[in-house]
Parts: structure tokens; C-alpha cells; sequence
């Protein structure tokens, strides 16, 4: 009945089409323009050269073989540590946001501006000259605290008004029975409220992880020692002696080894999570 | 009979210079069911919310039990209570809401006995060991597993209904608690709150209920506008009302009760 009536009104005879059929034929010049530039980039492109400089067997297997696997275990330590200082940090943060005490809300607000505006590589660059500026200053669990700190301090900002918004996403009800039922507002915050917003802001919170565990990156900056490489530093430092870039590449893929499975798990969470809704 | 349970003196409330309690006085008894009835707009949820401190008020005195609500009197002057405090005056007030406000990310059982655990310090067997008599009490002793998504809405209030009598409360207020539901779905619930009223419990009903209020309530209160129009047995307040706003209001509630 739709096709019926739809055509007489359509003023332009112009291809006699439905609606259906010119989306077809579009997505089908889409995919052919697609399929064009593959294959011109596959025939253009010096397939030797690239496998000589960012995929040579040799040196992935000297990667390998030369503390690729400490490196990755460093990323998801210094990613791990970071990620739990920066949900405290954030929560923290995000009750600071939304507390009816004023000096609390400015604070958060300031911290959160400031922190979230900076690039991470400035805050770093600050963090490496902390030990010039305080001589005295020892920050525990060398390198791990520092790492932990400077990365965390940055994630808390952006993890605090993902969390906030969870906070507030929850239905305004659900305190009121809890306050009904005699509890007192931390702990009808803690078991009721917040419990509820962590699933709601699960999947922006996974976003913010899997940024992490590419930000950790960034560490190299803060002048870590070639034991305590991670990634990203370590293919570096590889890639300059070898005059190769393999190694940086080899690095890469290893990231896509971290942040796929997390994807995945974050999936299946949401999932569990909407049938408990 | 002693004082009464519940004891409001001209209390006042206002939500943006609008007054929507301009002085209410209502006594509940020990043992008593008072029902509220009003248009919507007439406060009547509002001074429900009142009682529970859900809303500040913002003149006159409410006593609960013998306790001023929200304040502490010293030397004649008022101070606020702190949350602590306040936490504590609501463990002996049962509130049902509206829309239930069941915890979605615990089952049946939990959302009953989590407060008997968090706030009275039970032992978690203990606490479920009663939440299930409870819910056999709402006829739900084979639902204790589910979420409340897994729930129809009249036996998400029942589980509501039990979440609130987990804390032994002295008084239990109704917020419209059938307002939320499917008519075939209003009896059950209505069931439930009436064997309650039988066991003696003190209650506040906020409803639009007719035949519900003149069975189990002891007085009906008519509010409309922020004042208490008129108030007494159901006999008489749905019966035989006195003033124009009242038998208005009736007429308007049993038309509409008519056609659905």
C-alpha cells in the first residue's frame, strides 16, 4: 500500500525508483568505490619495502626475544594501577561534584577543568621534574607509583564526570527509599546509588580504560629506565638501534592483544547488566 | 487511648514561593488508618513526604511517636537534626512509593533485607531467614530470586510492601501505592495493605481508592488547595459530604471510576 501511494505524490519522475531500491543502488556505489581504492593502494603500494621496514621476521623475533613480553607486562601493571587510582580519584571526585557543600564543588570543578584541558604529556613533563623541585620528595613503589599517579591523576578527571553523570542517571527515587528505609546518605550512596551508576556509565568507563592502557604510553616522558620500558617505550628504544621500525610495529599489535578482549568483556557486562535492569 | 501517634500542628510548605500546605493539622492514633483523599495539586503526597522528611517543612510541628520530626527542641529553640539523626527517626516510618523504587540490581529477597542488615546491623541469614516470611506474608515465597524487571508491578509494590515492614516500622505511609498499576493488577496490592490494616498497623493512605477507603479506613481526610477540607469517618466524609469541593471531587472521582 506504502509503494502505492508514495509514487503518484513523488514529483520528480526523474528514475521511476523506490525509496528501497535507490538505497540499494547507493550503498552498492559505496562499496564499489571502496573495493577501487583497496585495490589501487594494493597495486600502488611497494609491498617489498614494507615488509623489510615494519615487518621483518628477524626482528620480531628479536623482540621477542629481547623483553617484548616484560614491556607488555609492564603496560597492563601501569595501566591496572592507574585505572584503580583514577575510578577512586573519579568517584571521589564526582560525590565532591554533586555535594551540597560548596568549597567541595568548586575544588572538584577546578581540579576537574584543570586537569582535563592540560594535554597528558604536559602533566607528565611535570611530574618528571618533581624530584628537581622537591629533593626530598620520594614517591613509593618506584617507578610504579610515579607511573601510577601521573597517569591516574589525569584518568581521575576525565573518569569523575563519566561517573558524576552515572550518578545522576539514577532515578532520583531510588535514594528516597533508601533514606526511607533509615539509611544515612553515604550509605545509601554506596549500596544503592553508586552501585546503579557504574552500570549505566560501564561502557564510557571502558572507553576511558582502554585509553589508558594507550596513554601509558606516555610514560617514557617521566624518564623511565630501559628495565621498566613499557610498549610503546620499549619498541622505540629497539627501533632506534635497529634503525628499523618493525619493533614499534611488533609493539602495536600487542596493544590490539590488551584492548580487543576488553572490548569483548565489555560487551558481555553490558549484556548481563541489561537483563538485571 | 494515650497521645496519638501522629500529631501535625499547622505545618506549612512552599516549593518556589508556591504554598502547598497552608497549614495542615491531622492526629493519627495508634492502630489507626487515616486515607487522604484530593485532587492531584491538593498536597496530599507532599505532606506524606513531609512526615518521612522526604520535603523539609517550612512552619508548624510534626510529631511522630512523640518525637518532633526533623528538630530538636532546646530552651525553646529549634535546631535541625543531622542526617544521622534523621536516619534514624525514618527506620520507624515505612514508606511505599508510587512507582515501588524497588533496588533493580538486587533480587526480591535482598531488597528486603539489605536495610535490616545495612541500617540495624542483622546478620545477613537472619535478615533473609525474615525476608522470606515476608514475602510469604505478600504472597511471594516462590519470588525471592527475581529482579524486579522479572516482576509485574503489583508484585514489585507487594516486595515493596515488605521491603518496608523489614524495619518493624511503628508507622507506614502509602504514597497512591495502586496509581502505578494495571487495574487487574490494584486488588492484589489493596489485598495486601488491608490485611496489614487488620493486624493493627498505623497508616497513612494517600489514594484515589473509593471502595478501598471506606472499607478499611477509620478516617478519611479531604485536602484540597493546601488545607484540610474536612475530615472524619468514611460514612460521613465519602458518605455524606458537607462541603461543595468534597462532593464536587466525589462526583468527578466516581464518574471517572465508572468508565474505566
Amino acid at each position: 500500500m506504502s509503494s502505492a501511494n508514495v509514487e503518484p505524490r513523488d514529483a520528480e519522475p526523474r528514475t521511476g525508483l523506490s525509496p528501497r531500491q535507490r538505497s540499494q543502488r547507493s550503498r552498492a556505489i559505496q562499496y564499489a568505490i571502496l573495493v577501487v581504492i583497496v585495490l589501487v593502494a594494493a597495486f600502488t603500494a611497494n609491498w617489498g619495502q614494507i615488509a623489510t621496514v615494519f615487518f621483518k621476521p628477524s626482528l620480531i623475533k628479536s623482540a621477542f626475544e629481547s623483553g617484548l613480553p616484560t614491556a607488555f607486562l609492564k603496560t597492563i601493571e601501569y595501566t591496572i594501577g592507574a585505572f584503580v587510582i583514577g575510578l577512586l580519584g573519579g568517584t571521589l571526585l564526582a560525590l565532591m561534584r554533586l555535594s551540597s557543600v560548596g568549597p567541595y564543588r568548586w575544588l572538584a570543578t577546578i581540579y576537574i577543568e584543570f586537569f582535563r584541558g592540560l594535554p597528558a604529556i604536559v602533566v607528565f613533563v611535570a611530574f618528571s621534574l618533581l624530584p628537581l623541585a622537591f629533593a626530598n620528595l620520594v614517591i613509593p613503589f618506584d617507578p610504579y607509583g610515579t607511573v601510577w599517579s601521573a597517569l591516574g591523576i589525569v584518568s581521575a578527571a576525565y573518569m569523575a564526570e563519566v561517573i558524576r553523570a552515572g550518578i545522576q542517571a539514577v532515578p532520583k527515587g531510588q535514594l528516597e527509599a533508601a533514606r526511607s528505609l533509615g539509611m544515612p546518605l553515604g550509605l545509601a550512596t554506596r549500596k544503592i546509588v553508586l552501585p546503579q551508576a557504574f552500570r549505566i556509565v560501564l561502557p564510557p568507563l571502558a572507553n576511558d580504560l582502554i585509553l589508558l592502557v594507550k596513554d601509558s604510553s606516555l610514560v617514557f616522558i617521566i624518564g623511565t629506565s630501559a628495565g621498566d620500558f613499557e610498549l610503546t617505550g620499549f619498541g622505540r628504544d629497539l627501533a632506534n638501534t635497529e634503525s628499523n621500525l618493525t619493533p614499534l610495529v611488533t609493539a602495536g599489535f600487542c596493544y590490539l592483544i590488551i584492548t580487543l578482549p576488553l572490548g569483548l568483556l565489555v560487551r558481555r557486562l553490558e549484556a548481563k547488566a541489561a537483563r538485571a535492569r | 487511648m494515650s497521645d496519638p501517634l501522629v500529631r501535625a500542628v499547622n505545618v506549612t510548605k512552599s516549593f518556589h514561593h508556591q504554598e502547598v500546605l497552608k497549614g495542615i493539622d491531622l492526629e493519627v492514633d495508634t492502630g489507626q488508618v487515616v486515607c487522604l483523599l484530593g485532587p492531584s495539586g491538593s498536597g496530599k503526597t507532599t505532606f506524606l513526604r513531609c512526615v518521612n522528611q522526604l520535603e523539609g517543612i517550612d512552619g508548624g510541628r510534626i510529631w511522630v511517636d512523640g518525637d518532633l520530626i526533623g528538630y530538636a527542641e532546646r530552651n525553646g529553640k529549634l535546631y535541625r537534626l543531622k542526617d544521622k539523626e534523621i536516619a534514624a527517626q525514618r527506620r520507624e516510618i515505612g514508606m511505599v512509593f508510587q512507582r515501588f523504587n524497588l533496588f533493580p540490581h538486587m533480587t526480591a529477597l535482598d531488597n528486603i533485607a539489605e536495610a535490616p542488615v545495612q541500617v540495624k546491623g542483622e546478620s545477613r541469614a537472619a535478615a533473609r531467614q525474615r525476608a522470606h516470611e515476608l514475602l510469604d506474608r505478600v504472597g511471594l515465597g516462590d519470588r525471592g530470586a527475581a529482579y524486579p524487571a522479572q516482576l509485574s508491578g503489583g508484585q514489585q509494590q507487594r516486595v515493596a510492601i515488605a521491603r518496608a515492614l523489614a524495619m518493624q516500622p511503628k508507622l507506614m505511609l502509602f504514597d497512591e501505592p495502586t496509581s502505578a498499576l494495571d487495574p487487574e493488577l490494584v486488588g492484589e496490592v489493596l489485598a495486601v495493605i488491608k490485611e496489614l490494616a487488620g493486624e493493627g498497623m498505623t497508616m497513612i493512605v494517600v489514594t484515589h481508592e473509593m471502595a478501598f477507603a471506606r472499607e478499611v479506613a477509620d478516617t478519611v481526610v479531604f485536602m484540597d488547595g493546601g488545607v484540610v477540607v474536612e475530615a472524619g469517618p468514611p460514612s460521613q466524609v465519602i458518605g455524606d459530604p458537607q462541603h461543595q469541593r468534597t462532593k464536587t471531587f466525589l462526583t468527578r472521582l466516581r464518574s471517572e471510576q465508572h468508565n474505566t
